[in-house]
């Protein structure tokens, strides 16, 4: 049997590798691919808990599969959304580098 | 440790060494289409940790919709914006120093709370046919946050078709 500090590891490596990603690239796109990683990275743990901790009410049994369903749910709506504006801010200031959009920064 | 729990340990090994490495690739990367197929690598074999955690409903939605439809939408866009930034700008922003620290003392900071916690942790007992229960617990237990979270797909898809269009 896989400990379950195993798996909470690997989860905590990818969410570190994706925030350096969403914090640290200049292109959007780039930073979308962080967004993801880290939504992954959280999927692993809702599993992870899932198969490992018994909760208080068995009628909760299922609840970190269902919560990993909806955050894949969320993290297609959220790329839809964010690669679709991407593209809108590609076509009127013909950039994706996130430090050229910076038309409402104070 | 029997031969079956052995193999299990290795191909959690293998496939946990093939995510941080495909991960690696996504964020570091210059040319972002070699970006997106890391991204592609880390999530197949995030997928198969899943099966590794005999959650195979959720590998397969994963593979669905992360491998299929995420991944294509990612590839589209960065060939729809002709964003490779393979010339001699480099890929990061200024502050790219500061991310790899704190993302570096994040990471230190989990894996102790991690390793220092007890977790009372054992695998559980399976019993029946969890996808099974999965159909049935969603549309009965969940059925609001499922209802709500149909809603906002709906919203999210228009939304992204209006904004998009030229």
């Amino acid at each position: 049997m896989i400990p379950l500090q195993y798996f909470l590891l690997l989860g905590a490596a990818m969410f570190c590798l994706g925030l350096y990603g969403a914090l640290a690239r200049r292109n959007a796109i780039a930073i979308l691919i962080g967004i993801e990683l880290m939504l992954n990275a959280v999927n692993i743990n809702l599993v992870a808990f899932w198969r490992y901790i018994k909760p208080a009410n068995p009628a909760f049994e299922l609840a970190g599969q269902v919560f990993a369903l909806f955050v894949i749910t969320l993290a297609a709506a959220e790329a839809g959304i964010g690669l679709a504006l991407v593209i809108a801010i590609y076509r009127s200031r013909d950039t994706v580098n996130v430090e050229d959009v910076n038309l409402m920064k104070w | 440790m029997t031969a079956d729990q052995f193999l299990t340990n290795v191909v959690f090994f293998l496939l946990a060494a093939v995510a941080l490495v495909g991960a690696i690739f996504a964020v570091t990367l210059k040319n972002l289409v070699r970006s997106a197929l890391g991204l592609i690598l880390s999530f197949m074999a995030v997928a198969g940790i899943y099966f590794v955690l005999e959650a195979e409903f959720i590998a397969i939605v994963q593979v669905l919709i992360y491998v299929g439809a995420i991944s294509i939408l990612i590839l589209f866009a960065i060939m729809l914006t002709r964003a490779l930034m393979s010339g001699a700008e480099s890929s990061n922003n200024s502050q790219w120093i500061g991310a790899a620290a704190i993302a570096a003392l994040l990471f230190g900071a989990l894996g102790a709370i991690v390793l220092g916690t007890n977790w009372h942790a054992a695998q559980n007992a399976l019993k029946g046919d969890l996808i099974v229960k999965l159909g049935t617990e969603l549309v009965t237990t969940y059925v609001l946050p499922f209802e709500a979270v149909s809603l906002l797909l709906l919203a999210a898809l228009i939304g992204a078709f209006v904004i998009a269009r030229e």
